[in-house]
């Protein structure tokens, strides 16, 4: 009894162990990432490492507001918030379609994710040629839409799954109830999918927050990206190692907030499509 | 005037020919179970009377409306799933209520509404739960609640005790019926169970690969069917099928099976059966139609029997012979019959056996 107990307890222990070891793991990289953003420049280069800098160097990030780059954070923000809300409204109206309606026959929904797999490098030149043509480059309007376009595909593909999922005779009901289609998709999709659009939007996001070449390709100077800015500050004498670490920090923050908040729906949502398949 | 009237209705799933031609009138605050086997299309009669699919031919009319067009939330009726169909993120008073709100009732109306309801149902201690807390039966009850708030004109239930269990199916069952009494609205019951058809239905409407075999009085379609599959559908046991040839001996009718034995049918009844002399008939007999022979009596015929196999259910007892050369099922008294091996002398009631025409299957 007592030996059973004692074999528990200390697989308790190991298993806290290894689990403690794992993350440090992979919060080392993170914690890493801060410390540059508050040291000063001999305190990156100084060996051995400074694993503490003797003071926070706050001053990093001020140089970056006070020059007007952390507006490019804000701007991800805009594009990544608006193509996402854009994307998950029409692929979700998509998905009722194709998941509810047959639209397109059986392959329709199996073309529209093959989309996603076409390589971004393959269509950023003649996409740049025509918003050249259309006066899109380095507007708002421009790098939303295809971000959207690109996002487009996943979200329906995702959001078909979860909407497959729900009983048909849950919509029946509402229609029975009184409801228009449009309500039932408002009042009884939505809600049963609540998880399965919170975890797809979160990965819509993250995509536009991360991307890089469409935004390197299609933007100048108005509606440049943290992930873009960043790359100013590797130059051809040196690197800026305080300003990029400062920068990433402040664009890893909104992605870091919305998974902590999000994270029930997260874990939720992507095991719902786990089991769907 | 017929609050449903259906005329000429059929529906096609791709190349499937479902609905074949169906014409029905339902009165006012009738209560009428279609009934059959799965596959008989009449799920798809009922949800096309709600409006959740179309029909390809025939019409529809809900009150003298037709409404072959119309939306299935402006049709005026309500519906009970099989599966429930409550929302599981709502808790029973908002499942209760959603109706009601949709149509834009005024809260204090919802309010009484869904209180009135839960209450005569006995589940107003349930309505803040939600329904990931409620039991099979409690749920089926707020399934019904959320049908019985709306005050339709038309109730449709769609299988809605087949996820229950026997106990609980069978209090349901005259948990509906009661309610259909306090309402005294139309309802249209779809269920294959011929025991939940006979004890709910004010009318039985039998469907059979897409069209409707027989309807009418529950007793009507079981002591009077029209044809063998009504016959052997409604009854359980089923009824007991036996080849046999129609002879005329000494006067009247009689049958004679393969065994050689014959069996007097009881004048008047069978007189209509005079074309078929000679020829091969259908005898059918129901099994609490047979009996241990007790009491000679106008239109009992006799039998002897080997008794094949016994099934006790406590107040009777099923006994399997071999009759005519057809295993029969005797529905007998408890202690009847013992066990398998036992002669029987078996009395068969003719007044209540049916005679039917093998090439058309119809009851002479």
């Amino acid at each position: 009894m007592m030996k059973t107990k004692r074999r528990q307890s200390l697989r308790q222990v190991l298993r806290f162990a290894a689990a403690s070891a794992i993350t440090l793991f992979f919060l080392f990289p993170i914690y890493w990432l801060f410390m540059i953003s508050f040291k000063t420049a001999d305190e990156i280069y100084s060996y051995p490492p400074v694993w503490w800098p003797a003071s926070l160097q706050f001053n990093n990030y001020a140089v970056l507001f006070k020059d007007g780059d952390a507006i490019t954070v804000w701007n991800s923000l805009i594009i990544a918030s608006a193509s996402t809300v854009l994307a998950m409204l029409l692929g979700t109206i998509c998905a009722y379609s194709l998941a509810r309606y047959k639209t397109g026959g059986d392959h329709l929904s199996n073309w529209i994710i093959s989309q996603r797999m076409a390589p971004p490098i393959a269509v950023v030149f003649p996409i740049f040629l025509l918003y050249v043509y259309l006066g899109w480059v380095d507007t708002y309007i421009g790098i939303i839409l295809l971000y959207t376009a690109f996002n487009l595909p996943y979200v329906i593909w995702m959001m078909r799954g979860y909407i497959q999922d729900i009983p048909r005779s849950l919509e029946e009901s509402a229609l029975i109830d009184g409801c228009t289609r449009w309500q039932v998709i408002w009042k009884v999709v939505f809600p049963m999918c609540r998880a399965g659009l919170f975890a797809t939007a979160i990965f819509t996001f993250v995509f536009a927050w991360n991307e890089f070449l469409f935004a390197l390709v299609l933007t100048r100077t108005e509606v440049t990206t943290y992930t873009v800015q960043v790359t100013h500050y590797f130059g051809g004498q040196s690197n800026f190692w305080t300003k990029i670490a400062a920068m990433s920090v402040l664009g890893t923050l909104p992605v870091f907030i919305a998974v902590v908040f999000m994270q029930r729906y997260l874990v939720r949502g992507i095991s719902l499509g786990a089991v769907k398949g | 005037m017929a609050d449903l009237k259906i005329t000429g209705l059929h529906k096609y799933y791709g190349d499937n020919h479902v609905v074949k031609g169906i014409d029905l009138e339902i009165p006012a605050g009738e209560f009428t179970v279609l009934v059959g086997q799965s596959g008989c299309g009449k799920s798809t009669l009922l949800r096309t009377i709600a409006g959740l699919e179309g029909s390809d031919q025939g019409t529809i009319e809900i009150a003298g409306q037709t409404v072959n067009d119309v939306q299935p939330k402006d049709r005026d009726i309500a519906m009970v799933f099989q599966n429930y169909a409550l929302y599981p993120y709502m808790t029973v008073y908002d499942n209760i209520a959603f109706g009601l709100r949709v149509r834009k009732t005024p809260a204090s109306e919802v309010d009484s509404k869904v209180k009135r309801a839960a209450e005569m149902l006995a589940i107003d201690h349930l309505l803040k739960r939600f329904p990931r807390q409620l039991s099979g039966g409690q749920l089926q009850r707020v399934a019904i609640g959320r049908a019985v708030v709306r005050n339709a004109r038309l109730y449709l239930f769609d299988e809605p005790l087949s996820n229950l269990d026997a106990q609980l199916r069978d209090e349901m069952r005259g948990e509906i019926k009661r309610l259909h009494q306090e309402l005294g609205k139309t309802m249209i019951y779809v269920t294959h169970d011929q025991i939940e058809a006979m004890t709910l239905a004010d009318r039985i409407v039998l469907m059979r690969d897409g069209k409707i075999e027989q309807q009418g009085a529950p007793l009507q379609l079981f002591e009077r069917p029209a044809t063998r599959y009504v016959a052997g559908f409604l009854g359980s046991p089923a009824m007991n099928f036996i080849p046999a040839t129609l002879v005329h001996e000494q006067g009247r009718h009689a049958v004679k099976l393969a065994t050689g034995l014959t069996l007097a049918l009881p004048q008047p009844r069978f007189e209509a059966a005079g074309s078929y002399v000679d020829k091969q008939v259908i005898l059918g007999i129901r099994p609490e139609h047979l009996s241990r022979r007790g009491i000679a009596r106008e239109g009992l015929a006799n039998a002897d029997a080997l008794v094949e196999l016994v099934q006790p259910t406590g107040s009777r007892t099923f006994a399997e012979f071999k009759l005519g050369g057809a295993t029969i099922v005797a529905e007998l008294e408890a202690h009847d019959v013992q066990r398998a091996g036992e002669r029987l002398e078996l009395s068969i009631d003719m007044n209540r056996a049916i005679l039917i025409d093998p090439t058309t299957e119809k009851v002479i």
